[in-house]
């Protein structure tokens, strides 16, 4: 059995170890609160882009016939781009694995070789795993902001987006863990361009609320052409951008939810550890009593 | 006089909310002035000064790109940035303005990006003039 002394000290380094993740936890929490705040004030752009393109490209079809190479499918799917958001820091539970694992799964199922598509990493984790397979990597960001501002995603997003109208790519999917509550993430994926579904692919509920604006007639000035240049890649970025919220918010979910566990099991590890230490010094005192009485009985 | 709600809104949240009786704005084909009851329209904005006019307040917003939509009781502009006079930071503003010029000034030898700092510029010069200053 271990000495006392080297229980002892293990407690003492569980007990520093608990007061860590006990902190990591609380401030993950705040930042939880920050991010999801975030988020929700960032909705209200959105969808009223949202509304805006979906009702130029609704009213096109009909009538007049307006059209932009961003909402419209290719024939030939040459090569597909995928933005894959993962966190700069570890420490979030399966955050980033389940993630990753994911997009490798769907890039090995999609296609044959790595020619056939390139990777927009966010975050330093899902870098260096790209990176070490030698996967091909367009362009990257690390060190973000715990709440990043649009500013700073706003070159990535638009030579993105320049990249799909350029026709470097034909496609572009976008992964991350969409935030569904502090426990649960889920990984998703989406797609951002083309916006060839326009109006009915997104959350249902969005739908509904939409089907009252389009009926609008509106007076687009100084063109709808004009406008769906200027707004539509408007548009993608910004869709861009709220899947980076969204993606924050469900990694400081993780790591609250991964350091409340590790608080946890650094408690149970304490009381598990006291108890041997109590036994242990239990025995010791028992064994010198008997050496006491052994020795006073050998004297008589 | 009739009014209308305002929204000013930007990726970062809402900037600006309100009743206003006519806002003016500066569109890619020049400005333009709405008021109350206006029919449906949607107009992209340039580099420029949003002014929100209720009463004998005006309301100044500098606005750097974005659109607008118009409904008879509602307006919305979705910019990508959008900053109140007393949200602007002057000092930053200047030395922007100031780093703009000296790469302008160098753009005319050397071969760097000419329109990124002339759009720098403007939103510099934009910012300091609803600041104020």
């Amino acid at each position: 059995m271990a000495s006392l002394r080297d229980i002892k000290s293990r407690i003492t380094s569980t007990k520093k170890t608990k007061q860590i993740t006990k902190a990591m936890e609380m401030v993950s929490a705040a930042k939880l609160n920050r991010a999801q705040s975030k988020s929700t004030s960032f909705l209200p752009y959105t969808e009223k882009i949202r509304e805006v393109v979906s009702s130029i490209a609704s009213g096109n079809e009909e009538e007049k016939g307006i059209s932009h190479p961003m909402l419209e499918a290719r024939e030939e799917v040459k090569k597909t781009a995928y933005i894959v958001i993962t966190s700069d820091r570890g420490l979030c539970g399966a955050y980033n694995s389940s993630l990753l694992r994911n997009t490798l799964r769907i890039l090995n199922e999609r296609h044959a070789s790595p020619e056939e598509y390139g990777l927009i990493v966010v975050g330093r984790v899902g870098r260096d795993f790209f990176k070490k397979r030698g996967l091909p990597i367009y362009q990257e960001i690390v060190g973000l902001q715990d709440q990043p501002e649009y500013q700073e995603i706003k070159n990535i997003a638009s030579t993105t987006v320049q990249m799909f109208t350029d026709g470097i790519f034909d496609e572009i999917y976008i992964h991350y863990n969409h935030f569904v509550s502090v426990i649960s993430q889920k990984v998703t994926e989406s797609k951002l361009l083309p916006l060839n579904e326009f109006g009915g692919d997104a959350d249902g509920e969005e739908v509904t609320e939409d089907s009252s604006s389009t009926n609008l007639e509106y007076i687009y000035e100084p063109n709808p052409e004009i406008i769906l240049e200027q707004l539509l890649p408007h548009y993608a970025e910004s869709l861009i951008y709220g899947a980076l919220l969204d993606a924050k918010a469900s990694e400081f979910g993780a790591r609250m939810t991964a350091m409340q566990s590790a608080t946890n099991n650094a408690t149970d590890r304490i009381d598990e550890l006291t108890l041997v230490y109590n036994r242990a010094r239990q025995a010791a005192i028992t064994q010198e009593i008997n050496e006491i009485v052994g020795g006073a009985s050998a004297l008589d | 006089m009739k009014t209308m709600q305002a929204n000013v809104v930007t990726p970062d949240g809402s900037v600006f909310e309100g009743q206003i009786e006519m806002v003016t704005v500066k569109t890619t084909e020049g400005s333009l002035g709405i008021m109350a009851g206006h029919l449906p329209l949607v107009a992209p904005l340039t580099i420029g000064i949003v002014r929100l006019k209720n009463d004998s307040n005006i309301q100044l917003v500098a606005v750097s790109g974005g659109f607008m939509e118009v409904r008879p009781d509602e307006v919305s502009i979705l910019a990508e940035s959008a900053e109140l006079p007393s949200d602007i930071d002057v000092a930053r503003a200047r030395a922007a303005k100031e780093r703009a010029e000296r790469r302008l000034e160098r753009a005319k030898k050397e071969h760097i990006d000419f329109k990124r700092a002339e759009l720098a510029l403007k939103r510099a010069i934009n910012r300091l003039e609803v600041a104020g200053s």
